[in-house]
């Protein structure tokens, strides 16, 4: 019998036991490096559902975690990947670089004493070594790793894969895990954010349109969310404009926010610190508007334009529509 | 209660930050090094504990000679001591490394909460305080927006990337706090003057007892991007909204 080497993706599923989006991205990742394995935590009645979907985004094998022990925090995805890593050789564990993901990879890696890459924006199989590359510093550079010996475990970021494995018809292996409930936290509730109608997730977004402390309140920044709108992006926004209570915090681009790479970036009454720029710098395309001409973000805008964003952005959003007509 | 706070030291993010082309480390010894403004609220949520109940903090820093700086400004915030690992062996570590040693550093002390920073501005890994509960084998609480610490236990709500998780731990245990959570305080002059006498304990690998080595994550390559140029500027003359929808038509931007 011939072994195969897999590879093995974590999918996420929402608090209601649907599989997230992540889970196209994991798998393509991991069909590169090997037989892509798709590890859920699911109860057994449930998981049947997921099988048609894991298949259609190429997993070869579905290994199905049910365990009788419930409401702790990420314990089971932790176990289900450690017991699956020592189940058979494997060149990659991959997550997604969300919080949960880099979680639990955190808690494998230190299992499997593997060495761990985060926040990876591509991953390949070269003369049989897999090189994972970040981008840091807020993507001013490039740098690939590998590791050392033993598998890597790394965690993409959200959208920095496009492509798609090819679909297949998945095996499935359930496994019976133990928890030690001594060593987790617990979850008294969970809820997903709830996105308005037509609202788009920043993460992974092709367009985003941000606001700054120059929209000057939270009413106005409704004009930030009507650009979004008429331009079919996501809604960003600097640290100072969520500090000021404008929008969530969830919104926040930056150092200490979600970084984003955009085909288009649209920065309303930003100023350009280095900080917000850190999270949108690789934008392919930059659009400033902004009052003072001295902003530093102009530096790095492909179009700027030097106004008041009350005048401007009405007449963009005009414009917009009349060219759709 | 013993509170350990896990303090790193970071180039300051209004520097230009570069990394060494050949190692793909950063660059720590040109520019300010500063506290990572994370830590800071990190140290403050323990703090306002210690301003209620009198717990005993300690900060805690791994990093080389000059990271003491960190250790000091965390003593005039309020802490009560300081430990410092600080080893030439450790130059270079990845996070596989860093999590085992100040692992190994909170083992040696002991605790009943490790309260750490999110992600750090520099590498943004945010790993490690997972990482050092998996050394530890004690439950973690990450990315808190909000936090209550009880004598036995600590609970707050998670921000993830999709919506929120109310989490709650048995003590001993790690959590880690966002931007969020805590504005730190300003070290006052007394603070200042009083943290010369407190006491920062200087360790080094050899005394501490660590778990098997793990996999190095090895940096074959670093390439700089070129920076994004500047293109078109225009002043509103009345029509620059129009301007800028021919430009994202000309880019099949609409
Ligand atoms: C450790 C650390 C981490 C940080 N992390 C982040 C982060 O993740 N993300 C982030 O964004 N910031 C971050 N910051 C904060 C950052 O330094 C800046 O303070 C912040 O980005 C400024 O936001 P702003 O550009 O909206 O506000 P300001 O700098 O105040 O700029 C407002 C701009 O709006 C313009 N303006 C005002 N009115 C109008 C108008 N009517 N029309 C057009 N333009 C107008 C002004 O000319 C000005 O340029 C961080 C800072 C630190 C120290
Ligand atoms: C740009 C960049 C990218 C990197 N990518 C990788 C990678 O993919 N894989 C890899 O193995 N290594 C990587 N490294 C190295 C890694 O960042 C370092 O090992 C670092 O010391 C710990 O990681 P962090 O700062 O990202 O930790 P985070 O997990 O982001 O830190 C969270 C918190 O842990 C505590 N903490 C972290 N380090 C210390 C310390 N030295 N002293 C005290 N408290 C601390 C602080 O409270 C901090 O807020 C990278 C480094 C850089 C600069």
């Amino acid at each position: 019998m011939v072994i195969m080497t897999t590879a093995l993706a974590l999918i996420e599923l929402t608090p209601t036991g649907a599989i997230r989006p992540s889970a196209r991205m994991l798998l393509a990742a991991a069909a590169r490096l090997g037989d892509p394995v798709a590890v859920v935590v699911a109860a057994p009645h449930k998981s049947e559902g997921l099988l048609a979907e894991l298949g259609s985004l190429g997993a070869a094998r579905v290994v199905v975690a049910t365990s009788n022990t419930d409401g702790l925090l990420l314990a089971h995805e932790v176990e289900a990947l450690v017991a699956a890593a020592n189940a058979g050789p494997i060149t990659a564990i991959l997550a997604a670089n969300s919080v949960e993901g880099r979680e639990v990879a955190a808690r494998v890696a230190v299992r499997l004493r593997a060495a761990l890459a985060v926040d990876i924006v591509d991953i390949t199989l070269e003369a049989g070594s897999v090189v994972a590359t970040h981008s840091v510093l807020g993507g001013a550079y490039l740098v690939q790793s590998t590791a050392e010996s033993g598998p890597l475990v790394a965690t993409i970021r959200l959208g920095a894969i496009g492509d798609r494995a090819a679909a297949a018809t998945p095996e499935v292996m359930e496994v019976a895990i133990d928890v030690d409930t001594s060593r987790f936290a617990v979850v008294n509730a969970a809820a997903d954010a709830v996105f308005e109608a037509g609202r788009r997730d920043l993460r992974g977004a092709s367009r985003v349109v941000s606001g700054g402390r120059g929209i000057g309140s939270q009413e106005n920044f409704a004009l930030v969310e009507q650009l979004a709108d008429a331009l079919g992006a996501a809604v960003g926004a600097s640290r100072a404009a969520v500090d000021a209570g404008y929008i969530a915090q969830s919104a926040q681009v930056g150092q200490t926010g979600v970084t984003v790479t955009p085909d288009l970036y649209v920065a309303l009454g930003i100023s350009g610190a280095i900080q917000h720029r850190a999270g949108m710098q690789t934008a392919k395309t930059i659009v400033v508007i902004n009052k003072d001409a001295n902003a530093p973000l102009f530096d790095i805008a492909d179009f700027g334009v030097v106004g008041d964003v009350f005048t401007v952005v009405p007449q963009l959003i005009e414009a917009i529509r009349e060219r759709s007509r | 209660m013993k509170i350990l706070v896990l303090v790193k030291q970071v180039p300051d993010t209004w520097g230009e930050r570069s990394l060494d082309s050949v190692t793909g480390a950063l660059i720590r010894t040109t520019g300010e090094q500063v506290i990572d403004e994370i830590d800071e609220r990190a140290l403050e949520v323990a703090l306002q504990y210690k301003d209620a109940t009198n717990a005993e903090v300690v900060a805690v820093t791994m990093g080389p000679a000059r990271a003491i700086d960190v250790l000091r400004k965390s003593l005039a915030m309020g802490a009560d001591s300081g430990i410092h690992l600080v080893d030439d062996s450790l130059a270079g570590s990845d996070l596989g490394w860093t999590a085992r040693a100040l692992a190994g550093v909170i083992a040696l002390d002991g605790f009943d909460l490790v309260i750490a920073g999110n992600e750090s501005t520099d590498g943004r890994g945010g790993v490690i305080p997972a990482m050092i509960a998996e050394h530890l084998g004690v439950p973690n609480a990450t990315f808190l927006d909000t936090v209550t610490i009880a004598p036995n236990s600590v609970a707050g709500e998670r921000a993830t990337d999709y919506g929120t998780v109310d989490v709650s731990a048995s003590l001993p245990a790690v959590i880690s706090i966002t931007e969020r959570s805590a504005e730190p305080r300003f070290p006052s002059f007394r603070g200042i003057l009083g943290a010369k006498k407190k006491p920062v304990k200087t360790i080094s690998l050899s005394d501490l007892q660590l778990d098997s080595e793990p996999s190095r994550s090895l940096v074959h390559s670093t390439s700089k991007r070129p920076p994004h140029s500047a293109g078109t500027k225009v002043i509103d003359a009345g029509d620059a909204g129009m301007q800028l929808a021919k430009f994202l038509a000309d880019n099949r931007l609409i």
